[in-house]
């Protein structure tokens, strides 16, 4: 199905949010996650069922001031 | 010194982690300085460089307080999801609360500031507002449920210094129990001790150390002064006169005419 993952257009075979992160190599990595603006939070990944056309964003630790 | 939602620090330094020339010349600079709290933010990460996950070591190694910020963020709803999804990441209540309004000057949108810090609070955050130095605002922010304020010195990045001290003098003498911050806007470090010796509990600075020729010098020169100028402060300084008072007794001078 085709989505749009941090801005960028996919097509990724995947059913859950948390199969998306798996799906980009991102299982075991420190990320937050939002659909269509909505948090998600890590533990409601496996049971949050994605759709075409969705808007995920991931997000890791980046330098700030 | 006071505490910050219950966290007593060492000094009063906090030490953001950007646009330093390279991940060891940021810890040199946090080593040097002995700063105790690091400001970071979240961004996009890809499967594929990872940059975050690298960051994120970078940063647990400094062995430091981490403060999350929602940096760029412009709305109210932005940036309470993004303080969500940082306090997930970094595994903490704190969160340096950007709600920014203007883009000339990253002036913060007050209105949705005192919002955003009221859902956040109500949340379970320990809100660390980024604001101005208008005492109606600050005290929204208080009634909104935040025990720390942090107001402007000068636009961020700008490296001005404390552009309207009298109101920044203002709000330390109108808060006196509220544990405060100068925020942005410092270049100097005899800034940051003025900033300290007016009362101030801490201040968060990064472009001036970051962008120094010497990153690491300069962190140890605003630890220096920051420790100067809060010393200065307790030892209750002298009060200021128009005219001259000599300092050398006259009684028992000679008379040589």
């Amino acid at each position: 199905m085709k989505l749009l993952l941090n801005g960028a257009s996919i097509d990724a075979q995947v059913t859950t949010l948390a199969d998306l992160i798996v799906n980009q190599g991102l299982g075991d990595a420190k990320v937050a996650t939002a659909v269509n603006g909505t948090f998600v939070p890590a533990a409601a990944r496996a049971d949050h069922r994605l759709s075409a056309g969705d808007a995920i964003e991931v997000l890791a630790p980046m330098q700030g001031g | 010194m006071r505490d910050f939602y219950g966290t007593t620090l060492p000094n009063g330094l906090m030490l953001g982690t950007a646009q330093y020339p390279s991940p060891a010349i940021l810890a040199d600079a946090f080593k040097r300085s002995g700063a105790s709290v690091a400001t970071v933010s979240l961004r996009r990460e890809s499967g594929q460089d990872r940059a975050g996950q690298d960051f994120w070591q970078l940063i647990r190694n400094l062995g430091v307080r981490i403060l999350p910020n929602t940096a760029g963020c412009h709305s109210v709803k932005e940036a309470v999801t993004t303080a969500h999804m940082a306090r997930e990441v970094f595994g903490t209540k704190w969160i340096k609360l950007e709600v920014i309004g203007e883009e000339d000057t990253l002036q913060p949108d007050v209105f949705g500031l005192v919002e955003a810090a009221r859902i956040l609070t109500e949340d379970g955050f320990q809100v660390f507002p980024y604001t101005t130095e208008d005492l109606v605002v600050a005290d929204k922010l208080l009634h909104g449920g935040c025990k720390v304020l942090m107001p402007w010195g000068a636009p961020i990045g700008s490296g001005l210094g404390l552009n309207n001290v009298f109101g920044l003098r203002a709000m330390r003498a109108h808060f006196p129990d509220v544990p405060l911050v100068i925020d942005a806007g410092l270049g100097l470090p005899s800034q940051a001790a003025a900033a300290m010796e007016m009362g101030y509990d801490a201040v968060l600075l990064n472009t001036a150390v970051a962008k120094a020729g010497d990153p690491a010098a300069m962190a140890d020169a605003f630890a220096s002064a920051i420790r100067a100028g809060q010393l200065a402060h307790t030892a209750d300084p002298m009060e200021p006169r128009d005219m001259a008072a000599p300092s050398t007794p006259v009684i028992g001078k000679a008379f040589l005419e």
